[in-house]
């Protein structure tokens, strides 16, 4: 739980609809879903998401705050667009899916250790640093998100993936030391931050 | 001739010494014999790909993509702006789209981009564009065969197009469920399009980091048809797809006790063999999975 959260709370009481029409990507599209669940059975790892695409835009109409902004469905997207092309109605399913795991994560109401949260953090993280991703710190960052232990595990059993790309010349030992960057950095960290102020401001996120 | 020339956003991986460095390898000869001149966007950065969205949220994300542009548009005015990644690809095109549609959202965006004293106009008819697109649309199926010099004759291969190089945008007149561009490109170096299931299958994205049983439960599906269908390997236009098909197939043999060995390769790679490139210069040294047939004909 957060202020943001309790703030949600209090302002928008019952009517989650209108929550996410103000404050989520593509959030006003949600009210255009027919429930043909095309979505659902497009979804290359439907299978495995608690809640489908289809369910979460009923639950949004149904006030069923809490139980989908905790639960780890939206961080099941794989970013492929097939509800996207396939939609009937044309709602843009993936930018709303992505929207919803973006809210859930700034109300601080995602399931501690989600690990595709994790890892969008840590690579947004790893950009943000000299305007590029750096492909060696993500990777050492990711195997190592979880603790020493557990990261020297998952470093071993990369390890001949890892000295395949190296010898491949698709990974450069030397990135350790900083590697590709941009020279405008500070001008880009103040974009960004520019960026998300206006977007809070807009979305009434500003604490 | 004169060249035709467009601004280059390789993005992350195409750096030198990324995971990509076998795909932007086989570029200068693919470039070179087909008359394409491309011009490195100054000081580009990364688009925030398709897992930025977490941390990132919607005008952070395409603010980084005007970042881009508004240089490609001052520094490369009237150029058409071509990545070799679709996610990036797909990032600087939506950007476009939005920040044309949602005349806010320009606004806030250029508000922006005035820390880094820059403006996105978005007047010209510059267009993000995917490499293939260039390939397909500026140069054309016929123009690739003519330059062929060494056909690869015999050669079977499974077109993988993927996700993002499909959808949501795709290239103009294909389907979303059976494009068809990868199997011609294929077909104009001489080697045979096998028809396979997973075409446009997912292989996990950014999720095979997160999720990797499940990522590769779907690698696994997308080789084994392509072996089933008689591929000798796979060929395909997104640098994420590469990776995750080629490196994981060692994987997913120690966990189940499998044989996957199947080549995964670039089109662009194809193209520079058949068009007379060494094996460094269609970056064949830059496998983890060399493709054999390939190194013989490039060897030639």
């Amino acid at each position: 739980m957060s202020d943001l959260n309790t703030q949600a709370v209090a302002r928008y009481k019952n009517n989650f609809l209108r929550e996410v029409e103000e404050r989520v990507e593509e959030g006003n599209m949600v009210k255009m879903c027919m429930q043909c669940g095309v979505c659902a059975g497009s979804c290359p790892f439907g299978p495995h998401w608690q809640h489908s695409p289809q369910k979460i835009f009923m639950m949004i109409r149904a006030g069923k705050r809490e139980e989908l902004l905790t639960s780890d469905s939206m961080w099941m997207c794989t970013s492929c667009y097939n509800c996207i092309v396939r939609c009937p109605r044309k709602l843009p399913i993936t930018h709303i899916i992505h929207g919803l795991a973006n809210y859930a994560h700034r109300l601080k109401l995602v399931p501690k250790g989600q690990p595709t949260r994790d890892v969008t953090k840590l690579f947004w993280d790893n950009l943000m640093k000299v305007g590029r991703i750096n492909e060696l710190t993500f990777s050492l960052a990711l195997y190592f998100k979880d603790g020493l232990v557990q990261g020297i595990k998952n470093s071993l059993a990369m390890q001949s993936a890892g000295l395949g790309l190296l010898k491949a010349g698709r990974l450069n030992p030397m990135e350790i030391f900083g590697g590709h960057k941009c020279k405008e950095q500070s001008g880009i960290h103040r974009m960004i931050a520019k960026a998300r102020e206006i977007e809070d401001g807009r979305r009434g996120l500003l604490a | 001739m004169a060249k035709k020339q467009y601004a280059f956003y390789p993005g992350c991986s195409s750096q030198k010494g990324a995971s990509a460095a076998n795909y932007i390898a086989s570029f200068g000869v693919m470039c070179d014999k087909l008359g394409i001149q491309l011009n490195e966007v100054p000081d580009w950065n990364c688009c925030g790909a398709s897992i930025g969205y977490g941390e990132g949220g919607e005008l952070p994300r395409m603010v980084l993509n005007a970042r881009n542009l508004a240089i490609a548009e001052k520094e490369l005015p009237g150029q058409d702006i071509v990545s070799g990644c679709p996610a990036c690809w797909l990032g600087l095109r939506e950007a476009v789209d939005r920040l044309h549609e949602h005349p806010q959202m320009k606004t806030d965006t250029n508000e922006a981009l005035k820390e880094v004293n820059l403006t996105y106009q978005g007047t010209s008819n510059a267009k993000a564009r995917h490499m293939t697109e260039v390939l397909i649309e500026d140069i054309g199926y016929e123009a690739m065969k003519a330059a062929v010099v060494k056909p690869l004759d015999g050669v079977k291969i499974a077109g993988y197009v993927g996700c993002q190089a499909n959808r949501p945008y795709g290239i103009a007149g294909e389907s979303f469920e059976n494009p068809l561009y990868l199997d011609r490109m294929i077909e104009a170096v001489g080697a045979e399009a096998v028809p396979y299931e997973q075409k446009v299958a997912c292989c996990g994205g950014a999720l095979a980091f997160s999720e990797p049983e499940k990522s590769q439960n779907l690698i696994r599906q997308i080789v084994e048809s392509a072996y089933d269908n008689g591929a000798d390997m796979i060929a395909t236009p997104c640098p994420l797809c590469q990776a995750n098909v080629e490196i994981y197939q060692a994987e997913i043999n120690k966990k189940h006790g499998t044989k996957l060995a199947m080549p995964v390769l670039y089109y662009s790679q194809l193209l520079s063999v058949a068009f007379g490139g060494s094996i460094k210069e269609a970056g064949l040294n830059g496998q983890l999975l060399r493709a054999e047939q390939l190194e013989k004909i490039a060897g030639k």
